[in-house]
């Protein structure tokens, strides 16, 4: 019983398949700040954005579609921002009533609630590429290099690693319950449920607690001291200056269509 | 870009030669107790010899796995446990955890990288060996247990039998003297089995195999240790220990049999060692 929702990397040999993992996470997160860092309404600057996230899914040989649906995960985080419509200073667009609470969305605030959805959609879309088109470990290796604490690393690859360890013994814990409770409980509600959960996620915690022993065991055993070494895989070449030159130019259009007049 | 890739101190482990003569390992007057009082060992000796293949085996909770954690000095950590004469004290800890590989017995706790490539380098990486070489041992291991094409492969996506093949490739790629095995054969099926004990059959390294399959001890192992709350009670030739149907009774043990009623007329009966 295997399961690897997470498991995102796409197999292909594009261009973009081929870059070194560095330059790609480099580019990625650069992309990432400057999207973010765009003024409210900058529908110009939103859309050449939106284009290098299809142009370069078009160059993966991704599905159009794909970083789209899948930045739709995304979509309930950005709600949080809702409240900017009805507190953002502007020209009321129309005024409700709730109860005693009269609400009056402006449009300054409709704009940039608008704008924040787009910039966090469009800057999951290009992280979604990023895992599409790089295996996992190859990311993990770029960041050691480009000096993300090691730490740090160390605790994604575990995560990576045992996520799908702590997923398979989940659903053997819920085929557990299920096979010892035959169907709906008419006088058990949803309180019951609730309670099994709770233990069901108990049990989690104290195997993997445990589980994390038995590694760190095993890492021991095999002569780890504190610090993680890896083989070195990967060599800049030509094609990933030329992919770097096109990203600064790309990224500055982005940035001179948002603030030029 | 210049790649940094730090390096432990490569302070290549002396050659052994000179102690050829001591015995691999030589536990004496052992005894352990957990944090919380438990005793799980009461004065353990033994020691195995160059090229011994010896089982270790024993009901459940008799310290099998306490003990083999003492091997390499995961627990305890003094002069009662010597691998080639090394106290197993925390300076020698580098050279013997290079000497002794220890096979977990869930392989899920044992392959923690992401990749095979990763975790079979894992070992090598921390003697602090050259890429090279590291490479080149990576190969080696990986073709000693016959899984040279999954070096690429994602551990998660593989079965039990595969798994632990390649945990023993793990400690191989170290190039140990001693390989100290949990239940090796445990949760795999009879061709994965079969395989598993054919590689271990195989392998040159002396070694200290943990089981309760006891056809596999009469397979690979011609001595045999019987251990049983806490206490080392057997010791000896492994076709005298299984032939002795009271001793292994006694401590919880049994040789498997096929039962009466499911043998064919002419059919060759399977008793002892076969």
């Amino acid at each position: 019983m295997h399961v690897d929702p997470f498991d995102s990397y796409r197999a292909g040999n594009s261009l973009i398949h081929e870059l070194d993992p560095r330059s790609k996470l480099l580019f990625t997160l650069a992309f990432i700040i400057s999207t973010t860092l765009l003024p409210d309404g900058a529908w110009l600057s939103l859309a050449l954005a939106f284009m290098t996230v299809l142009g370069i899914s078009l160059v993966a040989r991704l599905p159009l579609s794909y970083a789209i649906k899948r930045s739709l995960l995304a979509l309930p985080f950005t709600l949080a921002a809702l409240t900017v419509v009805f507190v953002v200073p502007g020209q009321p667009l129309l005024t409700m009533s709730i109860g005693s609470w009269t609400l009056r969305p402006t449009d300054a605030g409709l704009i940039r609630f608008v704008s924040i959805v787009s910039r966090s959609l469009i800057s999951v879309q290009m992280a979604i590429l990023l895992t599409a088109t790089t295996p996992f470990p190859d990311l993990l290796h770029a960041m050691r290099h480009i000096h993300v604490p090691r730490s740090l690393v160390a605790i994604i690859s575990f995560m990576l690693r045992y996520l799908f360890v702590l997923v398979d013994e989940a659903l053997r814990l819920l085929r557990a319950r299920s096979a010892r409770s035959a169907g709906e409980h008419p006088t058990r509600g949803i309180l019951w449920q609730a309670q099994i959960a709770g233990h069901m996620a108990g049990q989690l915690f104290v195997r993997s607690f445990e589980r994390s022993d038995r590694i760190y065991d095993a890492m021991l055993a095999r002569g780890y001291t504190g610090y993680l070494y890896t083989l070195h895989t990967h060599i800049i070449q030509r094609r990933d200056w030329l992919a770097a030159a096109g990203a600064v130019i790309i990224l500055s259009v982005i940035q001179l269509a948002a603030h030029l007049p | 870009m210049p790649v940094y890739h730090p390096r432990p101190s490569s302070a290549a482990l002396p050659p052994l030669a000179e102690a050829r003569h001591t015995p691999v390992l030589e536990v004496s007057h052992l005894h352990f107790s957990y944090a919380d009082g438990n005793k799980t060992l009461h004065d353990i000796t033994f020691s195995i010899h160059a090229g011994e293949k010896v089982a270790l085996v024993g009901p459940n909770g008799a310290g099998k796995s306490t003990l083999m954690l003492h091997l390499n000095g995961i627990l305890g950590g003094d002069d009662h446990v010597r691998v080639y004469d090394l106290p197993t004290i925390k300076a020698n800890l580098p050279r013997i955890r290079a000497l002794v590989g220890l096979v977990f017995q869930n392989p899920d706790d044992q392959l923690f990288s992401p990749t095979v490539l990763e975790d079979v380098a894992f070992g090598p990486l921390h003697m602090g060996l050259p890429e090279a070489d590291v490479r080149q041992r990576v190969q080696a291991a990986l073709a000693q247990v016959g899984m040279s094409a999954y070096a690429q492969r994602l551990s998660h996506h593989l079965s039990v039998g595969e798994k632990k093949r390649i945990t023993i490739a793990t400690v191989l790629s170290m190039q140990p003297e001693l390989l100290a095995l949990d239940e090796p054969s445990a949760g795999l099926d009879p061709r994965a089995r079969r395989q598993l004990i054919e590689l271990l059959r195989q392998l040159p390294q002396t070694m200290l195999i943990s089981t309760h399959d006891l056809l596999m001890v009469g397979e690979l192992c011609p001595r045999t240790l019987i251990i049983d709350t806490g206490r080392l009670v057997a010791d000896g030739n492994t076709a005298e220990i299984l032939s002795d149907a009271q001793l292994l009774h006694s401590h919880g043990l049994e040789l498997p049999h096929i039962p009466a009623t499911l043998r064919f007329p002419g059919s060759v009966t399977v008793s002892g060692s076969s």
